[in-house]
């Protein structure tokens, strides 16, 4: 309790919000490459999940792929990158980006799969076109599964961008390093407090995001009762698939 | 498709998996378990720090007692000072290859004082000698020192004409050093640097203690000094150049061995026996084959030990 108490008083010393190392400084870094790397990887996964949900193919592959994405190690691929690349934030950021595309691209892919067969059925009777089909019925209705990938995304993305400052490229992750380096235990605490913080918040606001994804119209419980009577079912889970990150 | 029973069951394997994992890698490696070793009076334990040279070190060591007729146990791959020395403290470990100016401004720091002032091999030893422990004692030391350098690129060097540490000055403005977290705080970092040669300097931070990321570094001009430590195969093998450092910025740090002060004397002979050999280039040339030939810790100390006839 005494060293929680220091790690708290490490964030609240006016010493540690001044100079290239300030909080404030370290903190705008990790939510920008957070951000970013979510961000880089709903552009890339998100068009491919709505893909193969929207046409069923590839479904297979999509799950090998992003299944032996998920095994690597982030610290490897950062340093590996770094190394060929060169220091700075693009190694990390590449490597973040490939943290965040599995968790995105489940999100995408499966919130079209569990729409209701019937719904899908009677949007095409109705002589929609495949676009049609997929801008105004599947995107719509799989919108609360795709931000609840991105949901899972940013949290292991928030976490994991402490590596960042693996290679001196900022974010908050660099309090730790030097903390663990020099025995300022109150340093690694109170950099972790703030990061635990910064997921929390970056939780809230991407559980309201969810339930304002929710269409109009549709609410849990007639969802449920039409999943009830389909084969096509998949769970109702906020976040698609749950990410570990070793 | 996955129906959801399957998938519930899929998940119950990975977390058990992952489990089990987590659990083979924790018992695994457990260095300090069975402290068995103290109890037997024939019985040596010999430790390392999960530093690569270190260990190549300790295998020497006990290698040669095992040679002389000793029970050695091997406790190798102990993280660093701070999760090994009490074990050292309470005998649990009796041999161990420490590098004496580290070891000394570790002693210092844990009693609450500040770092040592000595840069000399001698005047670290006598004032290590005060600072250890009542139970274990230092045996002398190696010539071999594994000291932190100001290393610069060759090219760095060609281009600002640099042989020691007060040449940096040639290169102007702030002198950016690529280095462990720690080295900030070090008395020989950046505080030492303008204390002595009047040159300001900041740590580029990398975590790989020398490392490629760390040579990554000035090979890319991200930092133009790396701290390398000086028994680094890289030296020769990325062609870098160790600034002099004639104001005795950076304390020595020789090979010496900690051992109890209860350890038999032959076993102490033997110790010294092997340590004597150490020069900076051997340490070198055994750290090459380790880090660049990839043989094995216990293989280059056993080829080592027979090319010298004490096998």
């Amino acid at each position: 309790m005494n060293l929680f108490a220091q790690g708290i008083a490490w964030i609240f010393d006016p010493a540690n919000h001044v100079g290239p190392d300030a909080i404030g400084v370290r903190l705008w870094e990790h939510v920008w490459i957070t951000l970013l790397a979510v961000g880089i990887a709903v552009v890339i996964a998100v068009p491919i999940g709505l893909l193969i949900g929207h046409t069923g193919k590839g479904r297979s592959i999509a799950v090998g792929v992003s299944g032996g994405i998920r095994a690597l190690p982030t610290l490897g691929l950062l340093t590996l990158l770094a190394l060929w690349i060169g220091l700075g934030v693009q190694a990390p950021l590449i490597a973040l980006v490939v943290l965040a595309i599995p968790s995105v691209l489940a999100g995408a892919y499966s919130g079209v799969e569990a729409i209701d067969r019937v719904t899908i059925d009677a949007a095409r009777a109705q002589g929609m076109t495949a676009w049609q089909l997929l801008v105004r019925v599947e995107v719509p209705l799989a919108l609360p599964l795709i931000v609840g990938g991105i949901r899972a995304a940013v949290l292991q993305v928030v976490a994991t961008a402490t590596l960042v400052a693996y290679i001196n490229a900022g974010g908050l992750g660099g309090y730790a390093f030097s903390g663990i380096a020099n025995s300022d235990y109150a340093e690694v605490l109170g950099g972790s407090i703030i990061v635990i913080a910064l997921a929390i918040a970056f939780e809230v606001l991407f559980a309201a995001l969810q339930r304002l994804a929710v269409p109009a119209g549709v609410s849990a419980g007639s969802a449920g009762r039409a999943r009830r009577n389909t084969r096509r079912s998949a769970p109702r889970a906020a976040t698609p698939v749950e990410g570990t990150h070793p | 498709m996955i129906t959801a029973p399957t998938k519930r069951l899929a998940a119950a394997v990975a977390v058990a998996s992952a489990v089990a994992l987590t659990l083979a890698g924790c018992s695994s490696s457990d260095p300090l378990s069975s402290g068995s070793g103290s109890g037997d009076s024939k019985t040596i334990v010999v430790g390392s720090q999960a530093y690569p040279s270190n260990e190549i070190i300790a295998e020497l060591y006990a290698q040669e007692l095992e040679h002389e007729g000793f029970t050695v146990t091997k406790k190798l791959n102990i993280g660093q000072r701070k999760a090994y020395w009490p074990e050292i403290e309470k005998g649990s470990i009796s041999v161990f290859p420490e590098y004496n100016g580290n070891l000394l401004n570790f002693l210092l720091q844990e009693d609450g004082k500040s770092t040592t002032t000595e840069t000399t091999t001698d005047g670290i030893n006598s004032a290590l000698s005060s600072a250890l422990p009542s139970g274990v004692k230092a045996l002398p030391s190696a010539d071999a020192s594994d000291a932190d350098t100001y290393t610069v690129t060759q090219e760095t060097a060609d281009k600002y004409g640099l042989k020691s540490i007060a040449d940096l000055s040639k290169i102007g403005g702030t002198i950016s050093i690529a280095a462990n977290p720690e080295f900030a705080t070090a008395a020989y970092g950046p505080k030492g640097l303008k204390e002595k040669y009047g040159i300001d300097g900041t740590v580029n931070q990398q975590n790989d203690s020398g490392g490629p990321l760390t040579i990554k570094a000035i090979q890319d001009g991200d930092a133009q000094v790396a701290d390398i430590y000086s028994a680094s195969a890289s030296i020769k093998t990325e062609k870098l150049v160790t600034l002099e450092d004639p104001k005795h910025l950076v304390p020595a740090n020789n090979v010496t061995p900690i051992v109890s002060k209860d350890l038999d004397s032959k076993a102490a002979d033997a110790i010294e026996k092997v340590n004597k050999l150490l020069t900076t280039d051997v340490l070198i040339e055994l750290n090459r084959q380790n880090s660049v030939d990839q043989k094995s810790a216990s293989s280059v100390a056993k080829a080592f030990l027979q090319d010298k006839g004490l096998l």
